[in-house]
This record gives structure tokens, sequence and C-alpha cells, in this order.
């Protein structure tokens, strides 16, 4: 039994705007609303990728940004480092890399990030320092506020809040009722 | 007005409860937010008013709450709505709480007598000696536009609050 209060719905719905893994003709698509810097969004990031792994094309999984900034100091400048790797066509790389690396996460170690990753590592510092991106965070932030997202890591089935508990067996049936 | 809708349907689908409704003027009260400063809901007239009950500071789901809250400050003062935690917890225990959370609105404590906001407001858990997890959205004349009662362990997150705070905006341009 799937928990859902009134008012979860996902809004607005998943768009060409969204950071997107797995193909648009899957059959259910998951996303969640998380924050680099949060320890439950660092427990769930292997649960999705085991989701991912099992589900393969039947799964589209979507990352939208939720930092709590004021009790998650780094949070902010992770999710647009993020967005800047996006920007030069790497944003998964970071993300993976970040949640990989949830105790490295100050503006030096989100530029050796990018080093890592090959990624045009002035620009990313320059972007971070400009706040390029914090337009698009802000956005994916408001989003959820409107879609009842309640703390972090928040997930959607197919635009419905997930309520229930965040570990595999429960996200894989949760997962395969919608399908 | 699709906005009221979805309101009316979210007080009256939450779970059986004695909660007071839209429409009814929101019992006045004076707390204390600090050991030494208290705080009266009629001096608020003429903005918006978010009163937020919840059981307890320290328990994860309310610092989830509260931290979602802090955060979404800027957009609730876009609305000049001023917000309000209220729990029965006493005033050293909000402040260290609030400390904590670095929680920039007040905390009021309805420790004396124990829980006799939430009462007139129709939120007290008798049975465990806390309070719901309710929500108040009241007009800047007083009035209650909208409540929400959440099953206790739920945050109920922010989209009804927000919500409700744009309906007032409409309805103020409307009338």
């Amino acid at each position: 039994m799937t928990r859902q209060s009134a008012g979860s719905k996902l809004t607005p719905p998943v768009s060409e705007r969204d950071r997107i893994q797995g193909p648009p003709t899957a059959s259910v698509t998951l996303v969640e609303y998380g924050d680099y810097q949060c320890s439950y969004c660092g427990a769930a990031y292997p649960v999705v990728k085991e989701l991912q792994a099992r589900l393969g094309d039947r799964l589209r999984f979507v990352f939208r940004n939720f930092p709590i900034a004021t009790m998650h100091p780094y949070a902010e400048h992770a999710a647009e480092a993020a967005e800047a790797a996006g920007a030069q066509g790497k944003f998964w790389e970071m993300h993976d890399a970040l949640f990989e690396n949830q105790d490295t996460l100050t503006d030096h170690d989100l530029v050796q990030h990018a080093v890592t990753l090959g990624l045009d590592a002035a620009r990313v510092a320059s972007e971070l320092t400009e706040h390029t991106h914090a337009a698009r965070v802000h956005e994916d932030f408001m989003s959820g506020a409107r879609s009842g997202v309640n703390g972090t890591p928040t997930f959607f089935i197919n635009g419905l809040r997930h309520d229930a508990a965040i570990d595999l067996e429960t996200m894989l049936a949760a997962l395969e009722e919608r399908r | 007005m699709p906005n009221e809708t979805t309101n009316d349907q979210r007080s009256s689908t939450s779970h059986q409860s004695t909660a007071l409704l839209a429409g009814v003027t929101a019992p006045d009260f004076t707390l204390k937010s600090t050991p030494d400063q208290t705080v009266k809901l009629s001096d608020f007239r003429g903005q918006p008013v978010v009163l937020a009950f919840y059981p307890a500071d320290w328990s994860p789901v309310c610092g989830d709450q509260m931290a979602l809250y802090n955060e979404l400050l800027p957009e609730f003062q876009r609305f000049h709505a001023e917000v309000l935690g209220i729990s029965v917890d006493g005033i050293w225990c909000h402040l260290a709480f609030a400390q904590s959370r670095k929680l920039r609105f007040p905390l009021l404590a309805d420790f004396e007598p124990k829980g006799a906001v939430a009462r007139a407001y129709g939120v007290y858990r008798s049975a465990d000696g806390t309070c719901e997890r309710a929500l108040f959205v009241i007009d800047a004349q007083g009035t209650i536009r909208w409540s929400y009662v959440s099953p206790v362990g739920v945050n109920p997150g922010a989209d009804g609050i927000l919500a409700a705070l744009e309906a007032l905006t409409v309805n103020t341009v409307t009338t």
C-alpha cells in the first residue's frame, strides 16, 4: 500500500529542462529531489543505482535540486557545480562524484572534481563565483516546495510522492506496481 | 477557483480531527517566544500568519519540517506572511532547538497551561500530551482561511501553505 497525501503531485511534470537518465519510452519515471550534502540522499544513491541496474530501459530517472542550505552549508554550491558540469555535458558524472564523495564538498573540492572529470575547471570555478546556475537550482527547489517535497530525499513515482520507505525492496515494489 | 477547491478538499480529507476549519476566527493567544519576549497573534493583524503546530522539538520529522519552512522564509515573505512554529515544549528547549537548526522564525511555547492554545485550535493530543502536526493559514483580518492536519508521522511539506497564501492574494485582488 503506497501512501500518498493530497496535493503531492509533481509540478511541473518532467520535461526537456530536466536532468534525465533513461529513455522517454520507459514505463515508469522516478524523480528525486535531493541535496548533495544530505546523508539520507547519500544513502539513497546506491539504491537508485541498483534500481536502474535492475529495471534498465523500463526506468527513467530524473534528479532535481533541493538544497537545504541553512542546514547544509555546502549543498547550494554542490548543486550549482553539478549544473555547471551539466553545462559541459557531464551532469551525471558530477552528480555521481558528489554523492560518492560527500565529505569533500568545499568549493576547492568541487573544482578538483571538475578537474578529475576532465571538465574546463576554470569555467566551473567562475560559474560558481558568479552563481550562473543558482536560478536553475532555485527553480528546482521551488518546484519541489510546490510539489510537496518535505525533506530530502523525496521521490515521486510517475508524478506521485512516494511516502513509504526508501530501501531497495520497497522502492522496487512501488516501481513495479506503477509500471 | 481551483485553489479553493483543492484547499477545501485538503481540510476535509485529512484524517478525523477536531481542528478548526476555514472561516472560523483564529483564537487569539499570547505565548513566549524567548525567555523574556512574548508574541501575540493579534499583533499580526494586517498580514497573513502561518501557524505550524508540531508535536515536539528534536523529533526527526519536525526537524525536517521546520528546516523546510526556514528555507522557504523568503518565499513566505513575498506574501508578507509571518511563520510561527508552536509546540508544548518549554522556551529553553525551543531556544536550543532553534539554535541547532539555525531557525530564523519564532517557536512559541504552549507550555503553561500546557497545550492551552493547541486545545483552542482543536489540535491537542491528550493521549500523549503533545499536539497534532497541524497547519493554519490565517488572513490579515485574523480569520482562518485554510487548515490541515497531517498524520503525526508525516511531514506535511509546504505546498498546501503556499497554495493557501496564493489564494489569499487572489481573493484580496478580486474583492
